[in-house]
């Protein structure tokens, strides 16, 4: 492969970490073909901002490239470079605005037939990257809690039909268990295993819940001037014709500060996160419920936690919604029965985004219906597709899931 | 880190169940499989008969044939999956579809869209036969010749005779191709419900409309519509037979965008009685809202709309007996398990399962209850429709469906 003229000026506009590895790496990123390179460097500018697991797979996938000889590099790289790009694709500035770049070649791979040769080629990689240098194992088994918030009414409608199948399914948890025991099982597992951003509450309430310095928190409800201040932003860009394509790229370039997220204690890497929910997530701007799922996905896809705890509670109706994006003003109505449907399709993805987490298989796993007596749990020690009638309460179950997990 | 791949699916594992002895190593492969197991779920529901053991060409058609033939085509949109309509667990949403369509009908159980995964292209493709490359949200024409184009020029119908009825105000250039042989004033007229609504009522009286002004799930804020004069307007509504005053009272009365176009739909067809119909629905799109429950609301919503479509059919003298109805979604969503995507919510990936879809064809000379189970393509109504009423659409790349014709 020819290499590239890249200059270390050109990262100029980096944050100070991400120009540092760019840099760091410069001979290596120059032997890189375009339908590569850019989509490293997006994860590249934002790594100041990234969380630690990610950070680790950056620096891992440096040193897999970093360790390939010339041939070896190039062979790894074939078939990305056997990928046609255009000529305005290769004018584009892919180094200052990667993000863009990226989403116009997924346009252009898709308008020419070449998305699905792409996803495999990327597959292919990944594998090949993660069994050259794997990542550390997880320090302990993890644990999901998607718990449907007392809030939302029971309808009738048949809870954990796609979780049932893999675990024991409880009919009589007792309606006396107290959500307050899942935040104090999240408190002593940070105690037990402290790490950064190893341990998450996610809430679809009004307010955080937890008060826990070592729990990474995050809240619908917490978030709701930043939700109004997004919501004003996608108004002027809709109002100015610009097109749902320019409205994405939009929101995804906001800054922090832009949307009140710039205060001294606030976290850099967690505004960034809770940003990036309500702006790359579709839906998580109006509705509590997609909120959550959302966050939940992203916080184990790029956090990696150890242990992570949900929390739906009802969302408004799709009029309240469409009111509130017309920046109408009008008394908020909550649908109940509309969340419980998007609670539980919530918990089975919270369950099978958990699964693609190393690990899977010490994993363990509850979905609870919070005051209403049901729940299902998974984990190696329950039987998949077994139901417990007796009566049993959520410290049981706790138990239960962790005796060999 | 573990991809949650093949091997942990369980929607794969339930497929394996049903598949044992099919390749499903392969994209091909699974697609066979969703087939395969729709069709076993759907025998058992229905007791449908194979038409893979019944003559390719039957007699049938070359009896029915008329003259005076009508098409009404449905678009079951925008995305919708196997699990929320034909899988065990989706086939409560869909009772008019199983009960009423599959045993009057001849359900084609593997529909596959190789095409970009965007509504408006999409929608162009099923409309010109060709597999349409432009960029989904850009405000282009078909770059190949529309079946309403062929069928106006070579049946020498006129421009009353074919219509389309689209839910998004970025469909407005489906009626006619930008090819240089066909193209402007040759094809079909678009009506945008929206559209109208929008120039039908006050800006400022716009309250109690947002549900039906919302013009594209994809972008969540509400773009106001554009394009239609005052005098525009009074001519669709001197057309439709419907005064503006009345057309937004009913529209107050709709609970949603489909139903407002299913109106539209019903007044055309009293007052013009086209031969050729498209209807595009597209409430199911909500689901890019990231909202389980409104996603299923708009399926059995679609389900129901289209029996309603039946019904016109019946009780419109102009198209009894004399109309055949075509109803497809124009592709699926992603997979609950696709790495790349987040399940229900988009259709981004191009997985199997997202490209994967099924027709169903009903009416005169239609043979009824019969499965087909070789696979077609979405590109394949086109020709279908030629053959149908006569004409030779030379430029699709789709084939006939003998089935049918």
């Amino acid at each position: 492969m020819a290499a590239r003229p890249i200059q270390v000026e050109q990262f100029q506009s980096y944050p100070p970490q991400a120009k540092q590895l760019a840099i760091s790496n410069i001979l290596l990123l120059q032997q890189l073909p375009l339908s590569f390179l850019p989509l490293l460097l997006r994860e590249v500018i934002v790594y100041d901002w990234k969380f630690p697991a990610e950070r680790d797979e950056i620096d891992r996938q440096f040193r897999y490239l970093g360790s390939l000889t010339p041939d070896q590099l190039s062979s790894a790289m074939r078939a990305f470079a056997s990928l046609k790009l255009s000529p305005e694709l290769e004018a584009m500035d892919w180094i200052g605005a990667p993000f863009r770049f990226s989403e116009r070649l997924s346009a252009y791979l898709w308008a020419t037939h070449q998305i699905d040769d792409f996803g495999k080629v990327a597959e292919d990689y990944i594998k090949a990257f993660n069994n050259a240098v794997p990542g550390a194992p997880a320090s302990a088994p993890r644990m999901g809690i998607a718990v449907i918030g007392q809030e939302i009414t029971p309808t009738g409608y048949p809870l954990f039909r796609k979780l049932r199948p893999h675990g024991t399914y409880f009919s009589h948890v007792d309606p006396r268990s107290s959500y307050k025991l899942l935040l104090d099982t999240v408190a002593a597992r940070t105690r037990a295993h402290p790490a950064p951003f190893a341990h998450w509450c996610i809430d679809g309430g009004p307010a955080a819940t937890v008060q826990n310095n070592q729990v990474t928190s995050v809240a619908y409800g917490s978030l709701q001037p930043v939700r109004k201040a997004l919501i004003r932003k996608m108004q002027q860009v809709s109002a100015s014709q610009a097109g749902v394509e320019a409205l994405r790229t939009r929101l995804a370039e906001t800054n922090p500060a832009e949307v009140g997220l710039n205060h001294p204690t606030d976290d850099p890497v967690l505004s960034r996160f809770a940003i990036s929910i309500l702006t790359e997530g579709s839906g998580t701007q109006i509705y509590s419920t997609t909120f959550v799922q959302w966050s939940v996905r992203e916080a184990l896809r790029r956090a990696q936690p150890l242990t992570l705890l949900a929390r739906f509670a009802p969302r408004q109706t799709e009029e309240s919604a469409d009111e509130e994006l017309s920046g109408i003003q009008q008394p908020t109505i909550l649908d109940p029965a509309g969340s419980l449907l998007d609670a539980d399709m919530g918990a089975y993805y919270t369950w099978i985004n958990l699964q693609r987490l190393s690990g899977a298989a010490q994993s363990c796993f509850i979905a609870w219906f919070e005051g209403h007596g049901e729940a299902v749990a998974i984990a190696p020690s329950c039987r998949p597709g077994t139901e417990f009638h007796d009566q049993i309460n959520l410290a049981e179950i706790l138990s239960r899931i962790q005796s060999t997990g | 880190m573990d991809l949650f791949g093949a091997h942990n699916d369980p929607r794969r594992s339930r497929l394996l169940e049903h598949s044992r002895f099919r390749d499903l190593g392969s994209s091909r492969g699974i697609e066979s499989a969703i087939s395969w197991s729709r069709r076993e779920f759907l025998r058992a529901a229905t007791g449908a008969t194979a038409a893979t053991v019944l003559s390719a060409f039957s007699p049938l058609r070359a009896m029915a044939m008329r003259k005076g033939q009508k098409a009404v085509v449905v678009t079951f949109g925008g995305g919708t999956r196997d699990e929320e309509t034909f899988m065990p667990d989706g086939q409560e949403n869909i009772p008019h579809l199983l009960r009423e369509f599959v045993p009057q009908g001849t359900f084609f159980t593997q529909v596959v869209n190789r095409g970009i995964l965007g509504h408006y292209v999409a929608t162009a493709s099923l409309v010109t036969g060709v597999y349409e490359t432009f960029n989904n949200f850009a405000a282009v024409s078909p770059e190949n010749p529309t079946v309403f184009e062929y069928f106006r020029k070579e049946l020498h119908r006129p421009a009353t005779d074919t219509w389309v009825v689209a839910p998004s105000n970025g469909f407005g250039l489906i009626g006619e191709s930008g090819h240089s042989s066909y193209g402007a004033g040759q094809g079909a007229g678009v009506i945008l419900p929206k559209r109208l609504l929008a120039a039908a009522i006050p800006t400022r009286d716009s309250s109690g409309f947002e549900h039906l002004l919302r013009d594209n799930y994809e972008s969540p804020v509400y773009a106001p519509a554009m394009g239609v004069s005052d005098a525009q307007l009074q001519q669709m509504a001197q057309m439709l037979k419907v005064s503006v005053t009345d057309f937004a009272a009913h529209a107050r009365s709709l609970r949603s965008p489909d139903e407002l176009s299913v109106y539209v739909a019903r007044q055309l067809m009293r007052q013009l009685a086209p031969s050729l119909l498209w209807i595009t629905l597209h409430d199911i799109d909500v689901a890019h809202a990231g909202t389980y429950s409104l996603y299923v609301d708009a399926i059995q919503r679609s389900d129901r709309l289209c029996a309603e479509i039946w019904q016109m059919i019946q009780t419109e003298p102009e198209y009894a007996g004399k109309t055949t109805m075509f109803i497809l979604p124009d592709f699926g969503r992603d997979s609950d398990t696709s790495v790349g995507g987040n399940g229900f919510q988009h259709h981004r990936t191009g997985d199997a399962y997202s490209r994967t879809t099924w027709m169903m064809v009903r009416g005169a000379g239609v043979r009824e209850n019969v499965l087909v189970d070789r696979p077609v393509e979405s590109t394949d109504l086109v020709p279908t429709l030629g053959s149908l009423f006569g004409f030779s659409p030379d430029l699709s790349h789709g084939k006939v469906l003998p089935e049918v014709v």
